[in-house]
């Protein structure tokens, strides 16, 4: 009997070898444990055994049912993860074929740089100060102590506007964002005439020469000035501060040095250089060989100036400097034609 | 500025400092040397030696250093032809040690060529065999190295040096001659090795355009003494005042007049080491007349102006007495310059005149009839000193030497006595006319920046002090001089607090003393303070607080801008107002970005041309523009009226290079206003057009961007802004847009925007592709000026029922109606309608369209039950109905 027993499990193991997938592992449950299989046809015979014979054989029916059934278990699950196995196979994919993209937003490289300025220096208290793009003579010269037919005027060709009977305050497109200044002070001495406030401003901007088109010279490029007018400012505050900015700008390392120089609306007047990042000062194409980089020019704002502006020189001093946004990204990211900026070629902004 | 060191050693000892210590000192003080050149002098060691990892290259440098030992000065004896080469001679030269024989084919020593042994020998700067060099005969300046070689038969392996190979000039015409004291020998590097200094002259630096000028600023800085020139004249013969008399008309225009004069000169050539200074500070060798006067210029800045006397006297009929006087031309008034051009002036311009009329362009251009004449050299253009040696690089003018030979010739006499006029002119006046007549010159150069009046008398005595060394004339006793308008000279206090309030530095008052009486201030010294007046050479001094401003710059160069602290301030911060515009701005640029924009930035400055085809298609009625009265080109000569035109040319540049374009400017367009400046307009432009999505290797043919997508976009532009309530309108002129398919954005009934497809002809004005082009442009005054609003909608609590209902309705009825009367019939428990499909047909008959919304029921206190959904549908469909006549589509 018992042979018998053991010998339907051994014909139903040696079978379940060979089943290789889902279906054929369900024509074997039926085959060796379906109702008509040869083990439940034993469990029906049992009840031609005796009373005595019954528990024993009961019992080792159900083992082999119970071991049938988890071999049938261990082999579903190892189809099942021979399936799985064989589908990521086939599933797998070519992974350098390119992505999907979508339309992405950029900023321009300018107003990029723009923030990157502004930012620092509303970190260290300069407040944004807008004026407008075109001036008088007044405004752009006059007032900054550029008298008419000084020759510091020749540092700042122009472009004029057809304006009739204006004689000598002909209307133009502003040279430098430095007419803020005047607005600046105009305005926040006015808020309080005997007692002026103290300022510190920036003030971005679009800014006009009178220039060719060519790689190198614009005829349009932004600038970004700094202004300072208070009852204790110094030189020395001057110099602080704009080390403080080249730090947070090019990185702690970043060494400056300051140069006397011209502009006739501050004196003293300075070029502030930095060495230069390129070659760390050694000399290369990027600084002329110099190993230093203009990167702005500052000073003590002109007593005639904060005079105009509404502040009593006697009282006040102040600083200002300004510097090219666009100057400082041809430095950094080695541009060598300024056209780039205007041309709006997708494949040059898209790289910012 | 061209500065020859070896000249500055003339007026300061610069023992122990490098030619690069002296361009970083002054370069610091506000002198930028923007490149040295050597020539002669040994270059620094870490531009020879470029491996040094150490070496710092302060300064753009150029030329040649010469080996001592193998460039030396050579002494000539005889000069015998080659045997087989007429082009060639051999030289027997001695160079301090042995004798060579020098082969060489320089022209300027033909005329010695077999005479044997010479009366006189011709010194040379002869280069040993190995010595390196520039190649006199390849283009440019390359270097390379004698060798010994054998030519025509004869072996070379040594050479007398032309200008060219020593890096003094271009010059490779002869060799260089030098004087005849130069020691045989000696090392050429310790005879005249140079080093060229190339410094940028601000405006406010005038006073350092010449070698003097920039000693005195190196003596301050260094704490060296300035060797002041000595000038000490021999004169003989009659006193200059019985020669000339002078008349100054404008005082204000010619403070100063001062005239010398000198009998007898002989014009020939300057000694050498003259000529080789001139060149290397950049101008070219005459005769020693002229020389004479470039060179007292150049040394002291002071530019001068030679007449032929004797012209003069032929002028004023034989009269032995000239009568010169200076004034405004009349209008009219005409004058041929020495570089022959005719010129015509008015009133404002100032000329040097005698009895007859004009003589010269006061400081800026001689005439050519009373000009220094070499009757023996008919080919050289002689030059007077104020003339023609241009400065500025860009500002080229180039003297063609044929156009002057017509006039010259009519001269027969080189000149032999000479008036020589040293004067002070009215700086703005010198600047105007030489702009006008389009004259730079390195004597306009220096009179348009000021010239200190004292300065015509030491440079008059100085240029006579030359021309009677180097021509043999003989200098007459005294000067005329008329000096109607003395400067005074400012004088201003300066305290240590104002030293302390302006520099942040705490000086004594003997120290502030000591620092300005270095660069010649007269200083006087109180107990709190000094008196300091400005010395003779400067002009650039105020009064008052200017002057003070002036003193305490010249404290803070000279003290040392590298030695002033850097401080962070301690002055109150101001009232904190932030930019409220300039924020909102880049806010709604980062908007921009967002949603998927590039930003781009044109030109502010366009043409009417470019415009017209956006503002005015097919029309020629252009919009007033603001004009640029002196445009660089007609591309852009006016201010900008459209943004969109600038979008739509970038557009244009780019339609090629990507399939899917949108960009953005936010920017000013400029409203002319008559004679003032124009109004300056904040706008903002869009432009979109290309495929809805990016094709890829498995996605293709997506159809092209349309109305509906720059909507989209504007409409999240919108929200993002905390804009509502926000509506969409036809627009009556739709202007640079296509008349169906465009629209105007009101927000609050406030019209913000117009955008939509653009117009067909605008697009066929562009180079664009077949995509259509979607614009938008948004007046950011009218935005700005919209509140945002800020409350939130609660997240709701309870489960929503979501439910699809097709209506059928005129299709006149636009969807917006449809959507309001949803949210009306719904009372407050539609949350959110949302219309996924349009359909008209046949099946619905005629006139019809059947739109379908998936519509959210919503209750914030429960969930609706399906009986109040059915309610509220119901109630939806009756306000449709009652409103627009629409019916449930089943």
């Amino acid at each position: 009997m018992l042979d018998k027993l053991s010998e339907i499990e051994k014909t139903a193991l040696e079978s379940l070898a060979h089943v290789r997938d889902e279906t054929s592992l369900e024509s074997w449950r039926v085959a060796h444990l379906g109702r008509s299989s040869p083990l439940m046809t034993w469990f029906s015979d049992l009840g031609d055994l005796s009373k005595d014979e019954r528990p024993s054989a009961g019992q080792a029916a159900n083992r082999v049912k119970s071991s049938l059934e988890s071999a049938m278990q261990q082999r579903q699950i190892e189809i099942k993860s021979a399936v799985l196995a064989r589908s990521l196979e086939e599933e797998k994919l070519d992974v350098t074929l390119p992505g999907r993209s979508i339309q992405r937003g950029r900023l321009h490289p300018s107003t990029q740089q723009l923030r990157r300025v502004l930012s620092i220096l509303a970190d260290m208290g300069f407040q944004v100060y807008l004026s407008p793009e075109v001036e008088t003579d007044e405004m752009n010269f006059q007032l900054l102590n550029f008298p008419p037919h000084h020759p510091a005027r020749e540092m700042q060709d122009s472009l004029y506007l057809e304006a009739a009977g204006r004689g000598e305050n002909p209307i133009l497109l502003r040279t430098h964002t430095s007419p803020g200044q005047i607005r600046a002070m105009r305005e926040f001495a006015a808020t309080n005439p005997t007692q002026p406030p103290p300022i510190r401003i920036a003030l971005p901007g679009m800014c006009f020469r009178h220039e060719q088109i060519t790689a190198r010279t614009e005829i349009q490029f932004n600038q970004v000035e700094g202004l300072v007018v208070g009852e204790h400012i110094t030189f020395a505050d001057l110099k602080g501060t704009l080390t403080d900015f080249a730090h947070r700008m090019f990185g702690q390392q970043a060494r400056t040095r300051f140069r006397a120089s011209y502009f006739p609306f501050t004196e003293p007047s300075a070029e502030m250089d930095m060495e230069c990042f390129v070659c760390g000062g050694k000399g290369c194409p990027v600084c002329k060989q110099s190993g230093w980089l203009e990167i702005l020019g500052c000073g003590m704002v002109h007593p005639l100036v904060l005079q105009n502006g509404g502040y009593d020189p006697r009282r006040y001093t102040g600083y200002a400097w300004g510097m090219g946004p666009e100057r400082q990204l041809m430095l950094r990211y080695k541009i060598e034609d300024i056209r780039y900026f205007w041309g709006n070629d997708v494949r040059f902004l898209e790289q910012f | 500025m061209k500065l020859p060191i070896g000249w500055l050693k003339d007026f300061i000892k610069i023992d122990g400092l490098s030619v690069e210590d002296i361009a970083r000192m002054l370069t610091l003080a506000g002198l930028e040397v923007e490149e040295i050149i050597y020539a002669g002098l040994p270059l620094p060691k870490s531009k020879v030696a470029a491996t040094d990892s150490e070496s710092k290259h302060e300064f753009k440098t150029s030329g040649i250093g010469w080996d001592k030992d193998k460039i030396v000065v050579g002494e000539i004896y005889s000069v015998d032809p080659h045997p087989n080469a007429d082009r060639l001679v051999l030289c027997d030269l001695f160079d301090g040690i042995q004798q060579h024989v020098v082969l060489t084919g320089a022209p300027n020593l033909f005329e010695y060529k077999g005479r044997g042994k010479l009366a006189k020998s011709i010194k040379v700067a002869y280069a040993r065999e190995a010595a390196t060099l520039y190649d006199g005969h390849a283009q440019g300046r390359q270097l390379m190295t004698l060798r010994r070689t054998k030519i025509r038969g004869v072996e070379s392996y040594s050479m007398a040096c032309s200008e060219k190979e020593l890096g003094i000039s271009d010059e490779h015409e002869g060799i260089i001659l030098l004087d005849a004291d130069a020691p045989v020998g000696t090392p050429l590097a310790d005879y005249m090795g140079d080093a060229v200094l190339d410094i940028a002259i601000l405006p406010n630096m005038a006073r350092c355009a010449s070698v003097l000028g920039v000693a005195r600023e190196l003596a301050a800085l260094t704490g060296r003494k300035l060797i002041q020139p000595r000038i000490q004249l021999k004169t003989s013969g009659s006193p200059v005042k019985e020669s000339v008399t002078i008349k100054v008309n404008e005082p204000e225009l010619n403070p100063r007049f001062v005239l010398g004069f000198i009998r007898d000169v002989e014009i020939k050539p300057s000694p050498y080491q003259v000529q080789r200074r001139l060149k290397l500070a950049g101008m070219r060798p005459i005769n020693c007349i002229v020389d004479a006067s470039n060179y007292a210029m150049l040394e002291l800045g002071q530019p001068l102006h030679a007449f032929d006397y004797d012209v003069l006297t032929d002028r004023a009929g034989r009269s032995v007495q000239i009568k010169i006087s200076t004034r405004r031309a009349r209008a009219g008034e005409q004058l041929t310059t020495l570089d022959g051009v005719s010129r015509k002036f008015n009133e404002s311009h100032v000329l040097v005149c005698d009895s007859k009329g004009p003589l010269s362009i006061a400081g800026i251009m001689g005439g050519a009839v009373s000009e220094v004449y070499d009757a023996s050299n008919k080919n050289l253009d002689v030059v007077n000193p104020e003339d023609t040696q241009m400065h500025t690089e860009d500002n080229q003018q180039v003297i063609d030497p044929k156009s002057r030979q017509g006039k010259a010739s009519q001269r027969i006499r080189s000149t032999s006595n000479v008036l020589l006029e040293g004067a002070a002119w009215n700086f703005i006046n010198i600047r105007r006319t030489a702009k006008e007549h389009n004259l730079p010159s390195e004597a306009s150069f220096r009179f348009s920046r000021g010239v200190h009046p004292a300065m015509a008398e030491v440079g008059v005595r100085r240029g006579l002090q030359l021309m009677a060394e180097w021509s043999g004339g003989k200098v007459a006793p005294g000067l005329v001089d008329e000096y109607p308008l003395k400067p005074k000279n400012p004088t201003v206090q300066v305290s240590p607090t104002d030293v302390k309030r302006l520099l942040g530095i705490d000086l004594k008052v003997g120290e502030i003393a000591r620092l300005l009486s270095r660069l010649e201030f007269k200083c006087v010294l109180t107990k709190s303070a000094v008196r300091v007046t400005a010395p003779d050479h400067r002009m650039d001094i105020g009064e008052g607080l200017v002057g003070l401003a002036d003193v305490l710059e010249e404290v803070a160069r000279v003290y040392g801008y590298d030695r002033i602290p850097e401080t962070r301030m301690a002055d109150k911060l101001p009232p904190q107002i932030g930019n409220p515009i300039f924020e909102w701005e880049e806010h709604l640029r980062d908007i921009l970005v967002a949603v998927g924009f590039q930003e781009v930035v044109g030109y502010r400055l366009t043409s009417i041309e470019r415009e017209r085809r956006v503002l005015s298609p097919g029309s020629r009625q252009d919009p007033d523009y603001a004009v640029i009265a002196n445009p660089t080109t007609p591309e852009r000569s006016v201010l900008r009226r459209s943004l969109t035109a600038s979008v739509l040319e970038a557009l244009e540049k780019n339609i090629n290079f990507r399939e899917t374009i949108s960009l953005f400017e936010i920017g000013p367009i400029f409203e002319p206003v008559k004679n003032k400046p124009p109004v300056e307009r904040s706008m903002l432009a869009m432009v979109l057009s290309g495929r809805r999505e990016h094709t890829s290797w498995d996605v293709k043919d997506l159809p092209w961007l349309d109305f509906f997508d720059l909507k989209g976009r504007i409409e999240l532009i919108l929200s993002a802004l905390r804009f509502t309530p926000i509506s969409y309108a036809d627009i009556d002129t739709a202007g640079f847009l296509h008349p169906g398919k465009s629209a105007e954005v009101k927000v609050g009934g406030k019209t913000v925007a117009v955008f939509g497809e653009v117009h067909p002809l605008v697009k066929a004005a562009y180079d664009l592709s077949e995509a259509p082009v979607m614009a938008a442009e948004f007046d950011l005054q009218a935005l700005r000026s919209i509140p945002s609003v800020y409350g939130i909608e609660p997240v709701p609590d309870f489960p929503a029922i979501y439910e699809d209902i097709a209506l059928i309705l005129d299709e006149s009825i636009p969807a917006s109606t449809v959507e309001s009367l949803i949210l009306e019939g719904g009372g407050g428990s539609v949350t959110h309608a949302r219309l996924f499909d349009v359909y008209q047909g046949e099946q619905i008959g005629l006139g019809k369209k059947s739109l379908a919304y998936s519509l959210t029921y919503q209750a914030a206190d429960r969930t609706l039950t399906d009986a109040e959904a059915a309610d509220i549908r119901n109630a939806i469909v009756k306000k449709l109905e009652q409103a627009v006549g629409a019916r449930l589509r089943s």
